[in-house]
Parts: structure tokens; C-alpha cells; sequence
């Protein structure tokens, strides 16, 4: 097949920074600096070595900051796409070396509501009491209707997530396990079927990525990653309309919001030639458990409405053939805010690439794919990543 | 359904989901929308209809989302559906809401969904298909909420 330009880019530098539920001292702007010192320390660059820059709406503060102009910039900050925006930038010559980073600290502290970014300003959404785990549960609910998934096939997604935090020395939530699905389903209700334990947490904390050249990849410090495929499937603005199901645009029920990131996962593989069983780790966004079960059955790993039984046999576990979100996810690991938790899928599935990961490594893993989103939330964007360029 | 204030053609029972008081946020009503907010006023769940396809259009939009024509018309709902998907909340949004409360996707039998509350009924008694009817209650002068009543009212709900 013809050489597709993402191919030749490179994740060359991971970073995730201290998190916590609460990070003391910090402001979003302290944690995004950590952040960036932190990527450019593991890919053995200078801030004069960047030639773009991707940091949410910020960006052009973070050049002036970094004092790498004339430079690319971007005002994205969706994780997946903005990554693939930056791939795509390099690959067109827009530029050579791209940080992207993101924290959030300091901005979810009235504890006894859902966190601020959750909850829709919409006049339709507003009155009903939405936040992020409604919207999902409507979405699980329907699924359940339609295929019978159980609440226990839903559990046992949560449960090993949650197990692979327990095991992982930097997820906020290491030491807390280990969990069955019987504490999930022991766990407060939320919102039906969503228990306490099916839902991510709030958190503070930063992260970063470098992309670059793969002529210049190879001679950096780390191993280079490299991008195999990507896609991204939106349907509306989050939280603002009804998370149907069945919401359907130009493609048909076969592509309905129930399963966005179909079409994201089929263009993905197309650009590299691969299928859903050359995927050696799922690092996929849990914002709620349900949403493991799904992503299986969007993404082809397995047929509609089977994704319950699926995650049933100890295939998602490390060892298994399909292990999920290895640092402990959004459950466990950490939910920084807006934009960091989306990046740190792609950051885990960099980590498990080079090998080496302190807890959950999965054994000879060479490709792995990532997803950021949901139909609760009306996208759902993915990417893959290999140990060895496409 | 009287328009202005609060009307309940219904009697609660213990453990039956109520409608929500003051202090909940509120919709701000735009151009757009400001028709759907007054009709919702007197009592009427309005909806729009494109005149050059047909569609029903719901969210109010500027708009037709199948074949784009601005020319909408202003329809009269029935303000009965069935449930296409549910959730029971047991913790709220914001302090502001009482729970539990049961959010809804209806679907009008006008061939449109929309979000509400499912109230009127045990939170057990919710599910997918269940016929439900438009059930108004005004929170202050300026709005009034669209909730959702069982039409054929579960356990001890009295419908007169
Ligand atoms: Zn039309």
C-alpha cells in the first residue's frame, strides 16, 4: 500500500506529572509547566528545540513562555485529535517538533457537585439534572435493552481497570484494590446502572507528549512510537443534546452515535493494513465501565451487542488477548480535568510500546490503540500506535 | 393545564418522584428557542416542522438538520411518548437537585425525542417503552418545565 505521511511521525517524549485528587500549591499553569519540563527532560530536548506548539486555548502563551517562536500553533485541546492535528502538521512540513500538553489544577472545588466540565449550560440538558455519568448511563441503558448486557459485565470491566490502578505505583488510586466485580455492584448506585465504582474520578494533574520527524526520531533519546493510524467521529457538541443512541447523521443506523468510532477505527486500520486482532493493548478511555463494552463492539473486536460476554473470560486482562487501560484508566489512575485524561491514553499506550512499565506491561506488545471519548459525550476518536513504524 | 402556576392533576404517593423546586439552574431562553419557553408557559409542548421536507426539528433550531431550509413552522405536540432511555440519579448534579430523579430520552409520538424527567411513579417503575404524558410545572414566573407523567399511572398514583 502507499505510504500514508502519518507513518512518518513519531512520539518521541511521554510525561505525566505528580496527580492527585486534590494537587496542593498548584495552578493548571504550575502543573502544565511540569508537564512540559518533564516531556522535554524524557525526549533529551531544549524548549529551542520546539517548532510547534499544542496547548489548548493557551498555545500562543506557551511559545511566548517557551521562547520557540516563530513556531506552529494550535488551539486545541481534545486530546486524539489534537495529537493527529500535530502529526498532521508535521507531516505536511507545518512543522518539525510538536509539544503537546495540558493541566488542569485548581479549578473543581465545590466537592459536592459533579465537576464543572460535566455538567451541560444548555437550555435543553440544564433543568434535568445531566452530568457526564446520566449521559453515559442513558447510552449504557439502551444497550442493555437492546443486547441484555448486565450489570455484571460492566462490573467486571471496572473491576480489572480498577485492579490495574491498584497495581500501578503512580495511579492515585494505587493500593486501593484489589477490587471484584462483586464491589462494584456493592458499590452506591449513581446513576442507574452506573455504581460509584463503574464511574471515573476527579483529579488534578498534568501531561505532555513530543512528536517529531521520523528522521529526527531516530536519533533522540527514547525509542521512537509510531503512529500507524488515527480517526476521530463527532456527532455534536458534548452535553448540549440528547446522548441518543440511535442518533444517526449522513451513514445510517450501522453508524449511529451508539457506535461512534466505527468509522474512526475502520479508517485507522485501513491506513496501516491492520485488523482488530493486531492489537496487543487496548488503552481505552473508561470514563464508565459500560464504555469498555462498547468500544469492543465499535471498534470490531467483537459483534454488536457481544461485548458483554467478551469481557467475561479474562480477555481483558493483562495476559489475556485484548488487556484494557493498563495504568487503571480514568478509575483509577487519574481524571485531570478536561484534557489531560484524554492524553494519557496515548501516553500509556507510548509507555507500553518502549516496554518496560512498572506494573502491567503487556509481554512482546507492538501495537496498541487508544480511544478518548464516548456517545454519552457524542464523539469517539482513536488512534494506533506501533513499536515499529507502518 | 392551567397556565402561570403549578398545577398537579395528580396526587403523589410515598416514595413517588416529584418535579424539581427553585434553585435548580434554569434554561435561559434565546431567540430560538424563546416560543418553545413561552408555549411551555400556556401549557403547550411545541415543536418545529420544516415545510420544505417535512421533518420535525427538535432541539428549536434556526434550521432543519435533514435539508437545511430556514422555513420551520411551530407545531403543537400531543406531549405524549414513550421512554427510549433512562436513568434513576441517586447523586445529584449540583445540591440543588433532590433525589433520586429519573432523567428520560422521550420519544414523541410526533416522531422527535427530547430530555426530561420522568416523574409521578416509583423510580422502580421507570423503563424503556413506558407510555408517558406531558406534565407541566411552572419553577418560577418566567419558566416552565416539560415533565413526563406514566399515562396509565403505576401503583397508587391517582389520574383523574
Ligand atoms: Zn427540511
Amino acid at each position: 500500500m502507499a505510504r500514508h505521511p502519518l507513518h512518518d511521525v513519531a512520539i518521541v517524549g511521554v510525561h505525566n506529572t505528580a496527580q492527585a485528587r486534590v494537587l496542593d500549591g498548584h495552578t493548571s499553569d504550575t502543573i502544565t509547566l511540569d508537564a512540559v519540563r518533564g516531556v522535554l527532560a524524557d525526549a533529551g530536548l531544549g524548549p529551542k528545540d520546539l517548532d510547534g506548539v499544542s496547548i489548548g486555548g493557551q498555545g500562543t502563551q506557551w511559545i511566548y513562555q517557551l521562547g520557540c517562536g516563530p513556531a506552529w500553533r494550535s488551539g486545541r485541546g481534545d486530546g486524539i485529535p489534537q495529537v493527529l492535528e500535530a502529526a498532521s502538521a508535521i507531516a505536511t512540513g507545518l512543522a518539525t517538533t510538536v509539544v503537546i500538553a495540558a493541566g488542569s489544577a485548581g479549578v473543581y472545588t465545590e466537592r459536592e457537585s459533579t465537576a464543572p466540565w460535566t455538567r451541560p449550560a444548555n437550555e435543553f440538558v440544564v433543568p434535568w439534572g445531566l452530568f457526564t455519568a446520566a449521559e453515559f448511563a442513558l447510552i449504557a441503558r439502551r444497550h442493555m435493552h437492546m443486547y441484555g448486557t448486565k450489570p455484571e459485565h460492566l462490573a467486571t470491566v471496572a473491576a480489572t481497570i480498577r485492579n490495574n490502578g491498584h497495581v500501578h505505583p503512580d495511579a492515585i488510586y494505587s493500593g486501593r484494590g484489589p477490587f471484584t466485580p462483586q464491589d462494584i455492584l456493592d458499590s452506591r448506585m449513581v446513576a442507574d446502572p452506573f455504581h460509584l465504582l463503574d464511574c471515573s474520578m476527579t483529579s488534578e494533574g498534568g501531561a505532555a507528549l513530543v512528536l517529531t520527524t521520523g528522521e529526527r526520531a531516530r536519533d533522540l533519546a527514547q525509542a521512537p512510537v509510531w503512529l500507524l493510524g488515527g480517526g476521530g467521529d463527532s456527532y455534536g457538541p458534548s452535553y448540549q443534546h440528547p446522548p441518543v443512541f440511535d442518533l444517526t447523521g449522513r451513514l445510517g443506523t450501522e453508524y449511529a452515535n451508539g457506535w461512534a468510532g466505527r468509522l474512526a477505527a475502520q479508517r485507522a486500520f485501513a491506513m496501516c493494513g491492520l485488523t482488530p486482532s493486531d492489537v496487543d493493548v487496548c488503552e481505552f478511555y473508561d470514563p464508565f465501565s459500560f464504555e469498555i463494552i462498547r468500544q469492543f463492539e465499535a471498534f470490531g473486536f467483537c459483534g454488536e451487542g457481544e461485548g458483554g460476554e467478551f469481557v467475561m473470560d479474562g480477555t481483558i486482562e493483562v495476559g489475556g488477548r485484548s488487556p484494557i487501560t493498563t495504568d487503571g484508566g480514568l478509575m483509577a489512575f487519574s481524571h485531570g480535568g478536561a484534557t489531560v485524561q484524554l492524553l494519557q491514553r496515548v501516553i500509556r499506550s507510548v509507555q507500553q510500546l518502549r516496554g518496560g512499565c512498572l506494573s502491567r506491561q503487556v509481554a512482546g506488545a507492538e501495537v496498541a490503540m487508544c480511544s478518548n471519548g464516548g456517545p454519552g459525550a457524542l464523539f469517539t476518536d482513536v488512534m494506533l500506535l506501533g513499536k515499529e513504524a507502518a | 393545564m392551567t397556565a402561570g402556576g403549578p398545577s398537579r392533576e395528580w396526587s403523589l404517593a410515598e416514595g413517588e418522584l416529584d418535579a424539581q423546586g427553585a434553585g435548580i439552574p434554569l434554561p435561559r431562553p434565546t431567540v430560538v428557542s424563546k416560543p418553545y419557553w413561552d408555549g411551555c408557559r400556556r401549557g403547550e409542548l411545541l415543536f418545529q416542522r420544516c415545510r420544505a421536507c417535512s421533518a420535525t426539528v427538535f432541539n428549536p433550531a434556526p434550521a432543519c438538520r435533514q435539508c437545511l431550509s430556514s422555513d420551520l413552522a411551530w407545531e403543537r405536540s400531543a406531549g405524549v411518548g414513550s421512554v427510549y432511555s433512562w436513568t434513576v440519579v441517586h447523586r445529584p448534579q449540583t445540591p440543588a437537585f433532590t433525589v433520586p430523579y429519573a432523567v428520560a430520552i422521550v420519544d414523541l409520538d410526533e416522531g422527535y425525542q427530547m430530555m426530561s424527567n420522568v416523574i409521578g411513579c416509583r423510580p422502580d417503575d421507570v423503563a424503556i417503552g413506558m407510555r408517558v404524558r406531558v406534565e407541566f410545572r411552572a419553577i418560577d414566573d418566567e419558566i416552565t418545565l416539560p415533565y413526563f407523567v406514566p399515562v396509565v399511572a403505576p401503583g397508587a398514583v391517582t389520574n383523574p
